[in-house]
């Protein structure tokens, strides 16, 4: 349906403004390939950033691009993308067949190559049993695996999944979350918006963190965490002598704090310099012989980069 | 010749079998979710009430000195169908089936599903078109058919077949499906403009049938902005004009037909650049 002019999708200066209320203010960003995880409050602005990447709105100010492609140019770009939205609505009276196979013809695709296309993507999404079923009759959970199905059945080269893991139970997001590995894995793009951090902080290459309209962050979660020297990074370690390990590095002039475990297993470390911490712990745990069972960042991650950013639980965002 | 011929190339060369394919899915899904849709149903009621109404002077025909024969039957029916029909049953049939045809996906928060798809907007907007152009027609189609069949039959089989079948009523029968053919066109143009331009496309409808409705008191020059001055220019019958009625030379076949189809031309045109710009703000409506 069309050849991507360029690999990266990219925001320049863009500003969306409903009336006087602001959706999002003078954000400029460069998506590359794999799985981007969007996050933040509610109304922080992560429907209305996918929104303007698929031209369902269209910028106060600035450009955006997806793989060189303007949004509004819908005959060459949606060959490319395919885009589940937060909206759980669907054409009355169609089963999930019909609902694809209808839309693959409105893409263009002949009978034969939307039917073979359709019953691929109900497959891919689990729903085959239930494709000549009337959506409406379908559970939250299928309503969002056929909007899933939607989203994929073209086999588009970018994803941009707006909270798809809403209404799906455990296995069901096991299986959604593989495919969209499997999309990035075959050299896709995956931008995908939700609310669940620990399965975004799982599945994410790279995050864009937005409040307020604005993105107050993005790269890869590490990278993120480390530009933040305001919060000492957390390392939890598992060992048989904690207090001893603990005596050692508080010798460390970067170590803030060290707080001994309540099962006198283990001790949590803030430092404001990682690097040199875990030069400086191997050579103490060679010098003590003390036994340590594991060594793990304890605050890199989605929830708590989210919580010293946006300075809110992650779990109600 | 030589400046036009890259310009035909250009032509040629742009993808019709594509959008062919595109606007035929459109009107499919769009008949699909329609056909059986509330706004149908209403149509059909407009379209079925004179239809039963013209079943009951089969049980009880009009008597025989209050309509002057096969004559008078014509005029009768030629009255129903200016006054009645076009104004009525078919202007408010195009309402609801061409106003609802982005009205209701805005409602329905499905308009996205489109806008997601390798379509040019201008092929949604044909699609869509035309998906509403076949439901009307067919229903109000098979309306002016019956109608006229049933106002005939009481007459007996020999009238039916002299004056319908083999004498000038083929002619007639034709012309008004023609007629409500390009009501339905021209109707449906404008009310799928204001469906896509209005959150209440009810407002505009009225006001419009306001404007179609004084057509008979305005001046020769304003009642050619009026569609139903075309429509009636191309009445097979005519009918005696009120005392009121400011009476103006009907258009020539040549204006209104083309004209009609030109218009709706480019009310489509108008709504594909309109669907351009077009946003998807659900939660405002």
């Amino acid at each position: 349906m069309g050849t991507p002019r360029e690999t990266a999708i990219e925001f320049v200066g863009v500003s969306k403004f409903y009336g006087e209320v602001l959706g999002i203010n003078r954000v400029s960003l460069s998506i590359p390939l794999g799985i981007t995880g969007l996050v933040g409050p509610n109304g922080s602005g992560k429907t209305t950033l996918l929104n303007l990447l698929t031209g369902l709105l269209r910028p106060t100010r600035g450009t955006v691009k997806v793989l060189g492609f303007s949004p509004y140019e819908p005959e060459s770009l949606f060959g490319l993308v395919g885009y589940c939205t937060q909206y759980d609505a669907f054409p009355k009276g169609f089963t999930g067949y019909q609902f694809l196979y209808s839309l693959l013809r409105v893409h263009g695709f002949s009978r034969v190559e939307a039917d073979e296309l359709t019953c691929s993507a109900l497959e891919k999404v689990k729903l085959i049993d239930a494709s000549k079923r009337k959506i409406a009759g379908y559970s939250k959970g299928m309503r969002q695996r056929v909007k899933l199905a939607q989203a994929l059945c073209h086999n588009p080269r970018v994803l941009v999944l707006d909270e798809p893991l809403n209404g799906l139970d455990p296995m069901a997001r096991a299986e959604v979350i593989s495919l969209f590995r499997e999309h990035a894995k075959n050299g896709g793009h995956v931008i995908i918006s939700s609310h669940i951090l620990h399965e975004v902080d799982m599945i994410s290459d790279q995050v864009v963190m937005l409040n307020g309209g604005y993105v107050v962050a993005e790269g890869d979660i590490q990278g993120v965490r480390s530009e933040m020297p305001e919060h000492p990074i957390q390392v939890l370690i598992r060992c048989d002598q904690p207090s001893r390990l603990a005596s050692r590095l508080f010798e460390m002039d970067h170590v803030v704090e060290v707080k001994i475990q309540g099962d006198q297993k283990g001790l949590l470390i803030r430092t404001r310099d990682a690097d040199d911490f875990y030069l400086r712990l191997n050579r103490a745990i060679l010098e003590t012989e003390i036994e340590v069972e594991t060594v793990a960042p304890a605050d890199e991650d989605v929830h708590s980069v989210y919580q010293y950013l946006i300075g809110s639980d992650g779990g109600s965002a | 010749m030589s400046s036009s011929a890259p310009l035909i190339e250009k032509v040629r060369a742009l993808p019709w079998g594509l959008w062919a394919r595109q606007g035929f899915g459109v009107l499919v899904l769009e008949l699909k979710r329609n056909i059986l849709g509330r706004r149908s149903l209403f149509v059909l009621l407009l379209a079925l009430a004179p239809v039963a109404l013209f079943g009951l002077l089969v049980i009880v025909p009009i008597p025989k000195e209050a309509v002057e024969g096969i004559g008078g039957l014509n005029v009768m029916y030629a009255v129903y169908f200016r006054t009645f029909f076009l104004r009525l049953a078919v202007f408010f049939g195009c309402v609801g089936i061409f106003t609802w045809l982005f009205r209701g996906d805005v409602l329905e928060k499905t308009l996205h599903y489109y806008l997601l798809c390798p379509v040019r907007r201008e092929v949604v907007v044909v699609g869509k078109y035309l998906s509403g152009l076949v439901l009307n027609f067919t229903i109000f189609g098979i309306s002016t058919i019956m109608t006229y069949f049933l106002l005939f039959l009481p007459s007996g089989w020999g009238a039916l077949e002299g004056f319908v079948l083999s004498g000038p009523g083929a002619g007639h029968l034709l012309a008004y499906l023609g007629i409500t053919l390009l009501a339905c066109v021209g109707y449906g143009s404008v009310f799928l403009l204001v469906g896509l331009g209005f959150r209440n496309p009810i407002i505009p409808a009225v006001l419009i049938w306001g404007w179609e409705s004084i057509n008979f008191l305005l001046p020769p020059f304003l009642k050619q902005f009026s569609v139903i001055y075309y429509l009636e220019s191309l009445c097979p019958v005519p009918i005696p004009e009120g005392p009121i009625t400011i009476l103006a030379e009907p258009a020539s076949f040549w204006l209104a037909v083309p004209g009609l189809i030109g218009v709706t031309l480019l009310v489509l045109l108008i709504a594909g650049l309109r669907i351009r710009h077009v946003e998807i703000s659900y939660g405002e409506e």
